[in-house]
């Protein structure tokens, strides 16, 4: 669009081309100056409506509206519908008024600056709302509170942390090997099976759930009731049935690290298993074949020729649930809160920031994660690009 | 060339227009709401604050008053509480009358894991008008913020001193400045029982710590069910419970002084009075047999559920309750207030120290500053707003202007009674604390003293005392 656009007002000489640029920049401004003008104010569609009708001779129609207003709903829509145009007309505005800067400079330069006009916008928005927070953080964890040493002494000697570093430790191991293990082994299987989309999609379908929604089940699944009291948890209620007490899942240290770390296998698992049977697909016939012909078991094929072949992908796989697990928040917020020794340092920055309100602390844990987390993303970015290039 | 050059200028100013633009299109509604407050302050603040202003709190209810007449018809209040489901037909008891009268469209929403979600759209910009909070501690930490209207610049104080005691007006102030209303009071040192079981049985209400320890034995030996229904978990705030024991008890074994040198940490949290209490307190929370579902009850069930196993089918489960006067909202369906349980004065300890009472109490925080939300205020300040909520009971009004006989019927004019006998008032120590200590290590210490069944009671006090922020 834009090159044919280019061409045809090059071809209409300076004056022309100017003017239509023109033109098309004052709509532009005005679709942008109204859409934000409507957002800003909710009174203004019912008001633009009523000028509307009477500009049209509607005036029975005007007075209506005017004094009974305008169902919620409908205001809504077209908010939302000035909200698209402004964006539309926004981001249009910014290219062909940006394209229209770069035509202006010499030619030799025009290559050089046009790839960096067209991430402009993202470079802003990942400065405004990622980089910006990120060294505002990082301020914090330095200067209030305890300072430098006050906050970081704290995240690394406090005895509730580090039962929180503990934990993280301990999420990460399990969580990870048991998402990876547990995904490999469906991936393994579920390639055997007839109906192959059928049996994934069960096991995919716990990562459609978000954490929240997941952790309010699970916490079902755990619940514990006083003897005498109906088991309305299933664990309960089965074990229970059997003759046994109930279980207090959740408060039996240490093992309800455990059982939410299963909460967290259970949604991740289907993601590991739909990489990996991915990738598993992508293993040459060939090279099973030959294997086969020199006489490898099964397991030999799985273990020395299979699983090579996709370490890739294994390790893809492993890094970016290891991110989500070192960021693990919002099952330990929603069934246990951190009570009963699992916490997690995630849940223990929300509790510092918005319940206790100690700002440095809290940034002080947000960069300790953030420390950690660089290394794995180094290797996680070096591993896709790898398969990238491979591919 | 010159052409090229104009061309360029208003291209760049383009880039700059559409540079803020996207961020509007890109987040909405954050947009669209600060501009909300902006336009709307924008456009009446030059009409009333002038006015406000020479008249600063002149004439009691002047913006109820203009509310009244009609003049802000139309506009809207947002109002943020952690009253839900029972409790919130309640609030909203009290606030619709408003509604109706005023035209003023009062948004309420009840929110659960309160004092986090408020604090998360505060620091997001995003805070309601008008906001309810139990504990004076974070609403000091909000006034400190400065994310606070000081009602104390605009309302007539005369009124305000007029209508409730000193200490309200204090405990809602912060450096001299009024920023809390106080709305809703609350008496914790009451204990239900089932009134009929109770008197089928030919037992006695206890009159002090002894009998009543007496008493839960003799229930265990006589029925063999459990004496106590004792329970606190309340998502991001439990532990509550537990503190509140403490406190209680803590009124019954010290003098009050002792423990208001404890709140103001001028003697260690873990002081020895400190401990003796939480022996005394072990004397029942932890004695086997004692407490409906043991230790684990008490970590796992809802506060609200506490307290149902006392009107099982086959006659009660537990025979004691400890919790305010809310507590019948959250009953099993069918249940009356004063007539299946009704309760009696948590019974004091040591004789010297005479019948103390707990309490607590809610306070409105006004976060916008307009005349719709000032009258309001205004509103929830006069003893006709609480009216309906004292009706449908479970309501003590710390407004002292509220007629006595509007407390008609049982719960109230029993409250009353144990309210007019006590010797101390002290309010919630854990609510006055620090939040990292009243709403953190605290409730923490309380669970982890539970889930050890009530051993290492030193340690456990050893580790909140660490807590206590420095300075």
């Amino acid at each position: 669009m834009t090159t044919r656009r280019e061409t045809a007002i090059t071809r209409r000489g300076p004056l022309a081309r100017g003017l239509l640029t023109g033109v098309g920049f004052v709509v532009a401004v005005g679709i942008v100056w109204l859409g934000v003008a409507i957002l800003l104010d909710p009174g203004a569609v019912t008001r633009i409506l009523v000028t509307t009708y009477e500009a049209i001779g509607l005036t029975g129609q005007a007075e209506a509206i005017a004094s009974r207003g305008l169902q919620e709903g409908f205001v809504r829509l077209i908010t939302s519908l000035f909200a698209l145009l402004v964006g539309v007309g926004g981001v249009w505005l910014l290219y062909v008024s940006g394209n229209v800067l770069i035509e202006a400079c010499p030619e030799r330069v025009r290559p050089r600056l046009r790839p960096w006009l067209f991430i402009l916008p993202a470079v802003i928005l990942l400065g405004v709302y990622l980089v910006f927070p990120m060294v505002e953080t990082i301020r914090l964890s330095l200067t209030e509170d305890g300072g430098f040493a006050g906050n970081f002494s704290f995240v690394f000697t406090d005895p509730a942390m580090r039962i929180a570093m503990r934990n993280n430790a301990l999420w990460l191991l399990a969580g990870t090997s048991g998402s990876v293990v547990i995904g490999l082994a469906f991936a393994g299987l579920v390639d055997r099976v007839k109906r192959e989309a059928f049996a994934k999609t069960f096991i995919f379908l716990p990562l459609a759930i978000s954490a929240v929604g997941a952790s309010v089940i699970w916490r079902f699944v755990y619940a514990w009731r006083p003897e005498g009291d109906e088991q309305v948890g299933m664990l309960n209620a089965v074990w229970t049935s059997l003759g046994n007490d109930a279980v207090p899942f959740l408060q039996t240290t240490p093992w309800n690290n455990l059982f939410l770390i299963v909460i967290m296998i259970w949604i991740q698992t289907g993601f590991a298993m739909v990489v990996l049977s991915a990738a598993l697909k992508g293993v040459p016939t060939e090279l099973v074949e030959a294997a086969r012909i020199d006489g490898a078991s099964e397991r030999q094929l799985f273990f020395r020729v299979v699983i090579p072949s996709i370490r890739g992908s294994i390790i893809t796989v492993a890094t970016t649930i290891f991110i989500a697990i070192l960021k693990v928040f919002d099952i330990v917020f929603v069934t246990t809160g951190g009570r009963f020794e699992t916490e997690v340092i995630a849940n223990r920055m929300f509790s510092e920031m918005f319940r206790f309100r100690n700002f440095g602390q809290a940034s002080a844990l947000a960069v300790v994660l953030l420390v950690v987390v660089i290394p794995i993303m180094v290797v996680n970015i070096r591993n896709l690009r790898r398969q990238g290039v491979g591919a | 060339m010159s052409k090229r050059w104009l061309i360029a200028t208003i291209a760049a100013l383009g880039l700059i227009v559409a540079a803020c633009a996207n961020p509007a299109t890109g987040d909405g509604t954050t947009t669209t709401a600060e501009a909300e407050e902006t336009t709307t302050t924008g456009g009446e603040e030059s009409t009333t604050t002038s006015q406000s202003d020479d008249a600063a709190g002149e004439t009691p209810y002047e913006h109820l008053n203009a509310a009244l007449s009609g003049e802000y018809e139309g506009t809207e209040v947002t109002v943020n509480a952690q009253w839900i489901d029972a409790e919130e037909e309640n609030i909203l008891s009290v606030l619709t009358p408003f509604e109706e009268a005023t035209g003023i469209d009062v948004t309420y929403e009840g929110l659960t894991d309160y004092e986090t979600v408020l604090t998360v759209r505060v620091e997001g910009g995003d805070a309601p008008d008008i906001a309810q909070i139990a504990q004076p501690g974070k609403m000091r930490q909000f006034a400190q913020a400065g994310q606070l209207v000081a009602i104390s610049d605009w309302i007539n104080m005369d009124q305000i001193r007029a209508d409730y005691i000193e200490s309200f007006v204090e405990l809602g102030s912060y450096e001299g400045d009024m920023y809390g209303l106080f709305f809703k009071g609350d008496l914790k040192s009451i204990v239900w029982y089932p009134v009929q079981a109770f008197e089928d049985a030919g037992y006695e209400v206890p009159a002090t710590w002894d009998e009543l320890v007496a008493l839960s034995g003799q229930i265990v030996a006589d029925t063999g069910t459990t004496p106590w229904c004792i329970s606190m978990e309340h998502g991001d705030a439990t532990g509550w419970v537990g503190t509140d024991w403490i406190e209680d008890i803590l009124l019954r074994t010290a003098p009050p002084e002792v423990y208001d040198q404890w709140v103001t940490h001028e003697i260690p949290f873990n002081d020895p009075e400190v401990l003796e209490a939480a022996e005394y307190m072990s004397q029942i929370w932890f004695a086997d047999g004692y407490v409906y579902g043991g230790n684990t009850a008490i970590n796992s069930t809802f506060v609200g559920d506490t307290q149902t196993p006392m009107f099982a089918e086959g006659g009660p489960e537990c025979w004691f309750h400890k919790q305010a006067a809310w507590i019948p909202d959250f009953w099993p369906e069918g249940t009356e207030a004063g007539v299946d349980s009704s309760f009696f004065y948590f019974p004091p300890i040591e004789d010297e120290f005479g019948s103390p009472v707990l309490g607590a109490g809610d306070q409105w925080m006004m976060f916008h500053d307009r005349p719709e939300v000032r009258a309001l205020v205004e509103f929830l300040a006069t003893p006709d707003a609480a009216r309906p909520w004292i009706e449908r009971g479970g309501f003590v009004s710390p407004n002292s202007s509220v007629p006595l006989d509007w407390y008609g019927s049982f719960p109230n004019n029993e409250l009353a009674a144990i309210m007019a006998d006590a010797d101390t008032f002290r309010f919630d120590a854990s609510d006055t604390m620090p939040a990292e200590v009243g709403q953190g290590s605290f409730w923490q210490a309380m669970i982890d003293w539970v889930a050890a069944n009530g051993t290492g009671t030193e340690d456990v006090l050893q580790t909140v005392e660490d807590s206590w922020p420095a300075g």
